[in-house]
């Protein structure tokens, strides 16, 4: 089966990434100057000396995978290549988890990339005679926390794509998720009471990085098992067809 | 191992009060080209979908190459190539690499992948081509491609849905050849829906008539032909009138008979003379140029099957 994902990637970055001509070949390269350049030098050295850019590098990932996953079925139904697709040996599990992790991975791998470059760049433009690292923990922190956002973008997206007739209503569909997640917390944080919101505030305050992202970790790797056990719940081949 | 390439038993599908596919009862034995024939919508492609195991059935049941297509349908798909409705090409990928990737799904060594990639393409005219994005290509070179991608991996049943779609007339003869020494040759079975008669008649080894999912006649192009009634004579001449017609309307040997454009055309009723009816027209004084006895084709036993139907 890994050899089958293996195959799943290498078609989806050809086509998506590599051959897919015009901006498309840019769109990696714009992304790194910005992310992984111009934000960390303008941020200066506390990019690196402190968490700012924990979340910042959380929630890469999840903008990265919302500009591709919609095609990836929706995409090929569009084009009238999944049934094709489908008619081959690949089992359901290749072709969903080659998918999910030709998007996650483009994601993780993208993130990573901006993280690596964000901080020699801060290096090279602030240097101190020594290189300033990140904490091990805040380290580990974003590479674990933009994996599991890249995954769970992925997975939300390749279920919203799975039945979705064209790639523009999977997009639309997405944006739509994405906004509503998005303003879910601000929304909540102005209805709840105000003592509430007081005891929140110290609590962020008061906690350090090393008890609040295994939290959020564990919350994201629950919710990302979740949407791809739904995932393959609703990967089935004939319903894929009739769709 | 079972001789049969395909062996369905009242297989039916159900589209909520659609019956696609109705209790379909069929046995294609391997290393043949068998012609499914049936208008549009009339089950052909469901059936095709049926025996690759990407639609369940609602009743009955069906093997392909000895496996049930229920629970062995990664079994199925493993061992056939299938061209469907669509071509089903990755436009934004070579010819190349479109072949690249089957041959990584069908689990290729690098070096067969590249061997059969360069065979394919040269068979087909297109390795000058390999390396521009399908999307620029013509329908029929899209269609040959597609056609390369199903024989890839050397399957034992290919599904082929139209193939000769989109193609000329020299790649539609270079495709029959193929196809045909495919089954002679190879042994490999050859399932194709068409709305190509002459293309059926020429390849066909066995062929099927469907209507409404019903599979209404099986056989040899030429049995069926056969089964169809005598053969048809076509007189081209002068004279011919009204008087003469119902004379040979008359004729015991004579089951239909009608005047088209100056030319008689005679339906008889078995392996009958045709000379003793140009003499009568002759003795009326019918002056006549030519005289053409064909066996029935597939496609007056393909019509004949749907009036019947109606």
């Amino acid at each position: 089966m890994i050899a089958d994902i293996r195959t799943i990637i290498w078609k989806e970055w050809k086509d998506v990434l590599i051959q897919s001509g015009g901006r498309a070949k840019w769109y990696p390269l714009a992304f790194l100057a910005i992310f992984g350049l111009f934000l960390p030098l303008q941020t200066g050295i506390a990019w690196v000396e402190t968490p700012v850019s924990l979340g910042f590098y959380a929630l890469i990932p999840v903008m990265l995978v919302v500009t591709w996953v919609a095609d990836s079925f929706a995409g090929e139904r569009e084009r009238g290549t999944l049934e094709t697709l489908l008619a081959t040996c690949l089992s359901d599990r290749s072709i969903l988890f080659g998918k999910i992790a030709a998007v996650a991975g483009y994601a993780w791998v993208m993130a990573l990339a901006a993280f690596l470059s964000g901080t020699v760049a801060v290096n090279i433009a602030h240097w101190r005679g020594q290189l300033v690292l990140y904490k091990p923990s805040i380290a580990l922190g974003i590479v674990g926390l933009s994996f599991l956002t890249a995954t769970l973008g992925a997975n939300a997206g390749v279920l919203v794509s799975l039945r979705a007739p064209t790639v523009r209503q999977a997009q639309q569909t997405l944006g739509l998720a994405v906004f509503i997640i998005a303003w879910i917390p601000i929304l909540g944080l102005n209805i709840i009471p105000q003592a509430w919101k007081a005891v929140l505030g110290e609590w962020l305050k008061g906690g350090d990085m090393g008890s609040i992202v295994p939290i959020i970790v564990a919350a994201l790797l629950a919710l990302d098992l979740v949407l791809l056990g739904v995932a393959m719940t609703r990967f089935q081949r004939t319903r894929l067809i009739l769709d | 191992m079972t001789d049969l390439a395909i062996c369905t038993q009242n297989l039916t599908r159900d589209f909520d009060t659609i019956r696609a596919v109705d209790n379909l009862s069929l046995e294609i034995p391997q290393g043949i080209v068998f012609g499914f024939l049936g208008p549009n919508g009339s089950g052909k492609t469901t059936m095709i979908r049926l025996l690759l195991g990407l639609l369940d059935p609602s009743a009955g049941s069906a093997e392909v190459l000895g496996h049930d297509v229920w629970t062995q349908s990664d079994a199925i798909r493993e061992r056939t190539g299938a061209l469907l409705e669509q071509v089903g090409l990755y436009e934004r990928l070579s010819a190349e690499d479109n072949l690249d990737f089957f041959g990584r799904v069908y689990r290729l060594s690098k070096s067969e992948r590249r061997n059969r990639t360069n065979e394919l393409l040269t068979h087909l005219g297109l390795f000058e081509r390999r390396q521009e994005m399908v999307k620029d290509w013509s329908r029929g070179m899209k269609q040959k491609l597609a056609i390369a991608r199903t024989m890839l991996h050397r399957p034992q049943l290919i599904f082929l849905d139209e193939p000769t779609t989109g193609l000329d007339p020299i790649a539609a003869a270079a495709l029959r050849d193929d196809l045909e020494s495919l089954a002679a040759r190879e042994g490999v079975t050859v399932f194709l829906t068409t709305h190509n008669m002459s293309e059926a008649e020429k390849l066909c080894g066995l062929v099927g008539v469907i209507r409404q999912g019903k599979l209404l006649a099986v056989g040899h192009p030429d049995t069926l032909r056969s089964q169809a009634g005598g053969p048809r004579v076509e007189i081209i001449g002068r004279g011919f009138n009204e008087n003469l017609l119902a004379l040979l309307q008359a004729e015991p040997e004579v089951s239909a008979a009608e005047m088209h454009n100056g030319h008689l055309s005679l339906q008889l009723c078995a392996e009958k003379d045709v000379a003793p009816l140009v003499n009568l027209m002759v003795s009326m004084g019918v002056e006549v140029e030519e005289v053409r006895k064909d066996k029935a084709s597939l496609e007056n036993v393909f019509l004949t099957l749907m009036e019947e139907e109606k």
